[in-house]
């Protein structure tokens, strides 16, 4: 009898593994930034160079900072979710323009409209490297303090706010550090 | 020959050439300086194609990076520090090379351990055979057995 057992047991343990594993994605990259402050950066703004934007912009209050550009599709796809979330105005967000064009970003949000507070235009990447950005569209989120809290890759979509922005969000304005 | 049949020979080898610098070329002041960056491109992942180092990368950031790797050599700065930098920002998963941590034990020493059970099994498997297996009698079936077995030997020197 326990001669089965075994085998059994070794079957069990591994449709539990490979059966979890159906809902991960090997490709995500964990960011070490969470729960560390923002990284620094100081930038010209998209829609005025002369002007620029630093990380302490995204104190003082709850922020999320979104990295996209025009080239990306997704951001594209994600854009229209944005636009929702700024509507609510529940959150500030806050762009970070990625390795793009400024005359393309500029009519990007003239034509699709401007979720955000205000961007900063990362034209070289530096700043992406900074915050560890390696596959655009990608979201953080960032306490009063200015300390990251979350980060997602990929486009937002109306699951990802529901299940784990809103809430964080939330739960980061009701009880500040 | 013409130049009408050289000129396609003399294409290819410009375009021959232009292909061999699918790798960005970077101009180091010494020799150790290459050799560290081209130590540190092969160790370090590309997180685009995460199957690739960064030294044979083609996607843009593996090309960034390679940019950030090479002015941190320029500036001199030791392997350690590099490779701290592109950790701070990306995670251990950044190091071709996974580092010796807790979190790592599983993957670093799963296989000898496994290559230990089997080895186990093995010699386990091996000992019940030559030991005639885990054969369990009753006292009846055992008696039997001996009987069985007397009277076997007995026809044999009967027979001599």
């Amino acid at each position: 009898m326990v001669r089965f057992l075994v085998p059994l047991g070794v079957f069990i343990l591994l449709a539990v593994l490979l059966f979890t594993g159906l809902w991960l994605d090997p490709k995500l990259v964990p960011s070490p930034l969470i729960g560390k402050p923002a990284p620094g950066f100081e930038l010209a703004r998209l829609k005025d160079p002369e002007s620029t934007i630093t990380q302490n912009a995204l104190k003082g209050k709850v922020a999320l900072l979104n990295v996209w550009a025009t080239w990306c599709v997704s951001c594209r796809a994600e854009h229209e979710v944005l636009m929702e979330l700024a509507r609510k105005n529940v959150v500030a967000i806050y762009g970070l323009n990625y390795k793009d064009v400024r005359e393309d970003a500029q009519r990007w949000l003239r034509q699709l409209g401007n979720p955000y507070v205000a961007n900063a235009f990362d034209r070289d990447g530096r700043v992406g490297i900074d915050w560890g950005v390696y596959g655009t569209p990608e979201t953080f989120v960032i306490d009063q303090n200015g300390i990251v809290r979350y980060k997602h890759v990929g486009p937002i979509t109306p699951q990802v706010l529901t299940d784990k922005i809103l809430p964080l969000v939330n739960e980061l304005k009701s009880n500040p550090a | 020959m013409s130049l009408l049949v050289r000129f396609p020979f003399i294409v290819l080898l410009v375009w021959a050439g232009a292909l061999s610098a699918a790798e960005d070329t970077y101009q180091f002041s010494n020799p150790e300086e290459e050799a560290q960056f081209k130590q540190l491109t092969e160790e370090l992942r590309c997180l685009v194609c995460q199957n690739q180092n960064l030294a044979d990368s083609n996607a843009e950031l593996a090309t960034d990076l390679r940019n950030e790797v090479y002015g941190m050599v320029s500036e001199g700065r030791d392997n350690q520090e590099i490779i701290d930098f592109l950790v701070d920002r990306y995670g251990d998963f950044v190091r071709y090379r996974p580092p010796v941590k807790s979190t790592t034990y599983l993957l670093w020493f799963g296989p000898f351990l496994l290559l230990v059970i089997a080895a186990l099994l093995l010699v386990r498997a091996i000992r019940r055979r030559s030991h005639g297996g885990d054969l369990e009698f009753s006292e009846a079936d055992r008696q039997r057995l001996e009987q069985v077995l007397r009277a076997t030997e007995q026809k044999k020197d009967g027979g001599q």
